[in-house]
């Protein structure tokens, strides 16, 4: 195959550090995040996260060798290594007809060829996709990548697609988890991957109605630092902000940690450009609502990439808060802990975000607590523990904690602490300080690069999502967590796994409950397989508890076989109906959701 | 003392008898039914509310350590009188004892006496198992002073109908599934609904069955454990009353007193008694691919909801499941193999033959996988000497025969006769009945062979299929599965060289009419009861009736025919038997059941009945749908 253009012949005008075409120079190749970022071992046998990106960076971490240790039956001896780098003889060849080569040339898009840039595309970072990136090679992966810098570019890409009958597959941050990435086998045709990370402009900013037009490749930290420049955000922060985009977004239907101020994607976006192999479908106006028979946004959000390409989006913006404070609270149990929340939620005072850990969460975030500078703060520490458990009587093997953060005005914030926790005193609770708040939340981003290390050392993890009505919760917390276990044991899992959950969203009517999952693989022979089973058993479960599919990961390919179950026949049979019209020869062919 | 610190549920969240009881109340399960009904009836909900309470009172159990211990020191005094041995799986036992910690646990015992529920609890006390709370009829509660004991040891007594009583259902499902979800104490009930008073398994009761899996199939618990228990009588405590009972005379209101009076039977001897704890079956591997989840999402959990025709279908498979489990571990004594020979051979037997039939049986049920407790070393002269002795009552041996001892049957009027007869032929019959389990599938392959007109395999099996819609209720089998049945009936008459089967047809080996004639001997006496209560019924009820119409009118009937000598049927008087085929009958259509304002009501069809008969007869040939897979 002819070598594609190595270098942009248009540069974007503002060159941000995780939007270079080779972003695979900044991320890993074969894991989460910053190359630079990980977990480590040290020298003297202890835990380190290395890099200066995050506050954990540089620390190190006496605890957590003997938490991973103890929790997965895991030894430092036994160690599996990645392979160094891509083995480029192994990548599928890319498979490109000249013809259209020369009809994309004509319109001077940049676009590559090379391996590695077309395995970096062809994955989200499921598990199994991870693994292969270790272990093995993709059965099929992206013949071309392109990236189009704005709507008209992706425009031609789409006509030429439909022109030459190729498939397209858009691709953003690249942090899918439900297998959306993942090239079907079976794709005989071109896949293009339509990489979107340059067209990542903010267009206007429009101050009196306070929204903003963004181009949709844009990732979510530059979104905020550039919003902030004028003084605003969105306020939209799922997990993986660092490197998920806004059309991302968009196609997964995504949420974010602060949705209790700025709620979720679907009420953050006030106008979407799409294009699809139909023409380009938009709204005459930039409206709060409006009545014109169903809204045509919620065929597009949560389409994962089977309608079109999301190329502009307005979305709404405020002020970046004048005062931010994290909190905590610790609760006897878990109970008692989803009682405060539901109370919560009920008077409809949840701050910005309120999150509840289970008891191995808790632990699990205590091992990651750095060495303390000094005596002082350790003796406090352990009159802080004696107080908790000693003099009010509280089981660390049963306690719980939720974060809390809060924002706005100064004063507002001081009196909306208040009422938060003058609740949670009522069921219990316990202040238990800024620091742990604000710790839980920095974890959120950093235990994404926890499997890695895990990986290192045979424990193989994922999270995943559901939503569930209020009234359910502890038992669907308590029977996915049970079957969890038992399904290991079942599979020849020899070491229990760690099996925890926390509940991170709340809502009038339920709340967002997320687990962790992870376990010691030793003496298994196929353990993707194996955790795999033990996902769907998990799954099976949230669904008979009366849990949803998905609350913001979306469903891909990974969640497929439930979509009939969760939205009826005739509920996707509407969807195929709407597919069919707008993708009558399946350019967009990444084959998700239906 | 004894040290009593039982294992508990995991789950447990520790609470007092009186908190489960206002737990309930409050449940917005029984307040939802509270409001509903004073919104109905335009009452206010606080009297309702308060009627709950009684009803909660009434049936509430106030389970006391100190209570507990006074019966188990009772209990072992009078068990040791009563008892020679009492026989318990060891692994069993630990087998339960992990389930217990697990998950909430439901006990199933096998019931054929009172003794059942007392030794369970005697039994998990001295295992160190947490004490069962026990669903027990609300008539113990006439037993003033032993109602209140049971009580406090653990009972709790639900009354013996309840059906259109909506508060009441409330309240005790409420009250039951509340002690599931806490783990707070093993539940036990029987699905047999009432002691078997023909030591046959009665067809199973669902309602309880189906309050206890609820919190599974809500997943308000992870899982649910159901352990069969089979508890076998060498000899059973009530028998000679349940043969009273069985001919109609009606049976003592419990009451202290009587049970002084039982009082008497502390000086007999009641041989061993074999508890065998059955694997715990795993509700959540029966129910996986099996329960669509749906219905239960889409309700709010609390308000009530008929179960689907799949759940009801699932309960009812699962009753039968467990019944079957039960039956499987059943240990059977030699006696039940004396008293099926013996019945066989009435006035009197041989004593040399039966030891050699005895011994003959003995070999055949083993084949067929029944358990018979028979040591090694024991010869089959002592054994069946030894059931002589110990059942004195029933048979005995004179002049080197062995007969009935029916007493008094030989001088009096005719109708006396009959009646000492009968009542020895049943109690005899309670022992036989045992082996039936053990026996029904081939037994009923080996009358299908009799009536068939030839031996063509699809005309067997129709005939099979015929008997074992008709035995229906008087036997268990799985619902739906008659081929399954058919073909292990076959294996298991091929096992013992008794028939042979080619690719079309099923016949009696030489070597084999005598079991074949055995086996269907065994169950004549149900064939022959059938057909004489479906004439009855298709003769001499043109109108509708009521059970109490019917079960004296089909008695006296049956009790005529043996006065004149026309019949030796003495079974058919039993009234279990008639209230089977009457149930049989409704099964198949033949007869109309009707809910009255006061009970039901049948209505025969006569023309289907006389089919029936004519089916027995082979006068006209079983139609069935031949299954294609023979």
């Amino acid at each position: 195959p002819s070598q594609g253009i190595k270098s942009p012949v248009r540069l974007p005008r503002e060159v941000v550090e995780s939007s270079s075409l080779k972003v695979q120079e900044l991320l890993k190749w074969n894991g989460w995040g910053y190359n630079d970022s990980k977990f480590i071992f040290n020298k003297k046998g202890q835990a380190e996260f290395t890099g200066k990106r995050y506050r954990l960076g540089g620390m190190v971490l006496p605890t957590f060798k003997e938490w991973i240790e103890k929790t997965f039956g895991a030894s430092l001896e036994h160690k599996t290594t990645s392979r160094a780098s891509l083995n480029v003889n192994d990548v599928p060849p890319s498979v490109v007809n000249e013809e259209f080569l020369q009809d994309l040339r004509a319109t001077k898009i940049s676009y590559s060829q090379d391996a590695e840039d077309r395995v970096f595309r062809a994955h989200g970072h499921c598990l199994h996709e991870i693994f292969v990136l270790r272990e093995g090679m993709f059965k099929r992966i992206p013949d071309i990548v392109v990236w189009p810098v704005c709507h008209e570019d992706v425009v031609k890409i789409v006509e030429l697609a439909c022109k030459h009958n190729l498939c397209i597959i858009p691709f953003g941050g690249g942090t899918s988890v439900s297998s959306a990435l993942e090239c079907p086998e079976e794709e005989k045709r071109t896949i293009i991957s339509l990489d979107t990370s340059q067209m990542n402009r903010i267009l206007w900013i429009d101050e009196k109605n306070l929204t903003a037009c963004v181009e949709a490749g844009i990732v979510g930290q530059d979104l905020e630092k550039q919003l902030a420049e004028s003084g605003f955000c969105t306020g939209h922060e799922p997990d993986s902000m660092e490197f998920s985009s806004l059309g991302g977004w968009v196609a997964t239907r995504a949420s974010g940690m602060k949705k209790n101020i700025y709620g979720n994607i679907e009420d953050l976006v006030i106008h979407i450009k799409m294009v699809t192999p139909r023409g380009i479908v938009e709204k005459n106006c930039q409206v709060p609502r409006m009545s014109t028979g169903p809204d045509i946004h919620h065929f597009i959000m949560g389409s994962e990439g089977t309608l079109g390409v999301v190329t502009e989006v307005t979305i709404k913006i405020r002020p970046v808060p004048e005062y931010q404070k994290y909190g905590s609270v610790v609760f006897p149990n878990f109970e008692r802990g989803v009682a405060c929340l539901r109370e919560v939620a009920k008077q409809r005072c949840a701050p910005a975000s309120i999150r509840l850990v289970d008891n191995a969460q808790f632990q699990f975030g205590h091992a990651l607590k750095p060495q303390v500078a000094s005596i002082f703060t350790s003796f406090l520490d352990g009159l802080k523990k004696f107080y908790i458990t000693k003099f009010k009587g509280f089981d660390p093997n049963i306690l719980c904690v939720a974060t809390l953060l809060f924002e706005g005005d100064r004063e507002k914030v001081l009196q909306h602490e208040k009422q938060v926790y003058d609740i949670a005193t009522k069921f219990g609770g316990l202040a238990a300080g800024e620091d742990n708040g604000q710790r839980g939340y920095m974890l959120t981003f950093v235990i994404a690069y926890l499997r890695d290390l895990g990986l290192d050392y045979y424990v193989i993890g994922e999270s995943f999502e559901t939503s569930v009505p209020w009234d359910r919760v502890l038992d669907l917390c308590r029977n996915v967590k049970e079957r969890i276990v038992r399904e290991c044991k079942e599979k020849g899992v020899q070491f229990a796994p760690l099996s925890t959950c926390r509940v991170t969203q709340t809502y009038d009517a339920g709340a967002c409950v997320y687990f962790y999952f992870a376990f010691n693989y030793r003496g298994i022979s196929d353990p993707i397989h194996v955790y795999e089973q033990i996902e769907r058993a998990a799954r099976e479960e949230i669904l008979a508890n009366g849990g949803s599919l998905s609350h913001h990961h979306g469903v891909g390919k990974l969640r497929k076989r439930w979509m009939k179950e969760s939205i009826s026949d005739v509920g996707l049979g509407m969807l195929r109906s709407v597919k069919e019209y707008v993708d009558p020869n399946n350019i967009f062919g990444n084959k998700n959701l239906l | 003392m004894k040290c009593y610190t039982p294992v508990i549920y995991k789950g447990l969240s520790p609470c007092k008898p009186n908190a489960i009881k206002s737990a309930v109340l409050q449940s917005e399960q029984v307040q939802y039914v509270i409001k509903q009904l004073a919104k109905e009836m335009g009452e206010s909900p606080d009297i309702i509310q308060e009627e709950a309470t009684e009803i909660l009172d009434e049936m509430g159990h106030r389970m006391q350590l100190g209570a507990v211990r006074f019966f188990a020191f009772t209990l072992s005094k009078i068990f040791k009188q009563l008892f020679q041995r009492v026989c318990v799986n060891e692994e069993g036992m630990q087998r339960l004892q992990h389930a217990i910690q697990e998950h909430p646990v439901v006990l199933l015992p096998s019931h054929r006496s009172y003794v059942d529920f007392l030794m369970l609890s005697y039994l998990l006390y001295t295992y160190d198992l947490a004490l069962p709370v026990i669903a027990a009829g609300i008539d113990f509660l006439g037993m003033k002073i032993v109602g209140e004991l049971l009580r406090r040891a653990g009972a709790f007594f639900m009354r013996r109908s309840f059906g259109g009583n909506r508060l009441y259902w409330a309240v005790f499902a409420e009250y039951v599934k509340t002690m599931l979800r806490n783990g707070y104490a093993p539940i036990e009930f029987f699905l047999e609904g009432t002691r078997s008073r023909t030591a046959k398994t009665l067809t199973p009761k669902f309602g309880l069955l189906s309050i206890v899996m609820e919190p599974f199939f809500k997943r308000e618990v992870f899982d649910t454990y159901l352990v069969p228990i089979s508890i076998s009588y060498e000899r059973i405590l009530e028998e000679s009353l349940y043969a009273y009972e069985l001919l109609g005379v009606p049976k003592p209101k419990e009451s202290t007193s009587g049970l002084l009076k039982a009082r008497r039977i502390l000086s007999d001897n009641f041989g061993t008694i074999h508890i065998y704890v059955g694997q715990p079956v795993s509700l959540r591997t029966l129910a996986s691919g099996r329960i669509n989840r749906c219905p239960y999402n889409l309700v709010p959990r609390h308000l009530p909801q008929k179960p689907s025709e799949d759940i009801q279908e699932f309960v009812s498979d699962v009753a039968y499941k467990m019944e079957l489990l039960q039956i499987e571990n059943m240990v059977l004594s030699p006696w039940v193999l004396v008293a099926a020979v013996l019945l066989q051979n009435l006035p009197a037997m041989e004593f040399e033959l039966l030891i050699e039939k005895t011994l003959w049986l003995k070999g055949l049920t083993q084949t067929f996988g029944g358990f018979i407790e028979w040591p090694d070393n024991l010869c089959a002269k002592k054994a069946v000497l030894s059931g002589l002795a110990l059942h004195s009552n029933i048979a005995r041996l004179a002049d080197g025969h062995v007969v009935l001892s029916d007493k008094g049957a030989d001088d009096g009027a005719v109708g006396e006769v009959v009646f000492r007869h009968a009542l020895a032929v049943l109690t005899c019959a309670t022992y036989r009945n045992q082996l039936l389990n053990v026996c029904v599938r081939p037994g009923l392959v080996a009358i299908a062979l009799h009536m068939a007109p030839s031996f063509r395999k699809e005309e067997v099996y129709s005939c099979f299929s015929f008997l074992r819609d008709v035995f229906s209720d008087e036997f268990i089998f799985f619902p739906g599965i008659s081929l399954k049945d058919f073909e292990e009936g076959c294996f298991l008459l091929t096992k013992c060289d008794a028939i042979q089967m080619s690719q079309q047809e099923i016949y009696p080996t030489d070597k084999g009419s005598g079991t074949v004639s055995f086996l269907s001997a065994m169950f004549r006496p149900f064939v022959e009861g059938y057909q004489l209560i479906f004439r009855y019924l298709s003769k001499e009820m043109k109108e509708a009736f009521t059970e109490k119409q019917f079960i004296p009118g089909v008695r006296n009937f049956v009790f005529q025919l043996l006065e004149k000598g026309s019949t030796q049927c003495y079974e058919a008087l039993s009234s279990d038997m008639q209230k089977n085929a009457l149930s049989a009958l409704v099964q198949l259509g033949a007869v109309k059941k009707k809910k009255m304002p006061n009970g039901f009501t049948y209505h025969v069809n006569q023309e289907a009945v006389s089919k029936i008969l004519d089916m027995f007869d082979a006068r006209i040939p079983v139609q069935k749908p031949v299954a294609a897979r023979l």
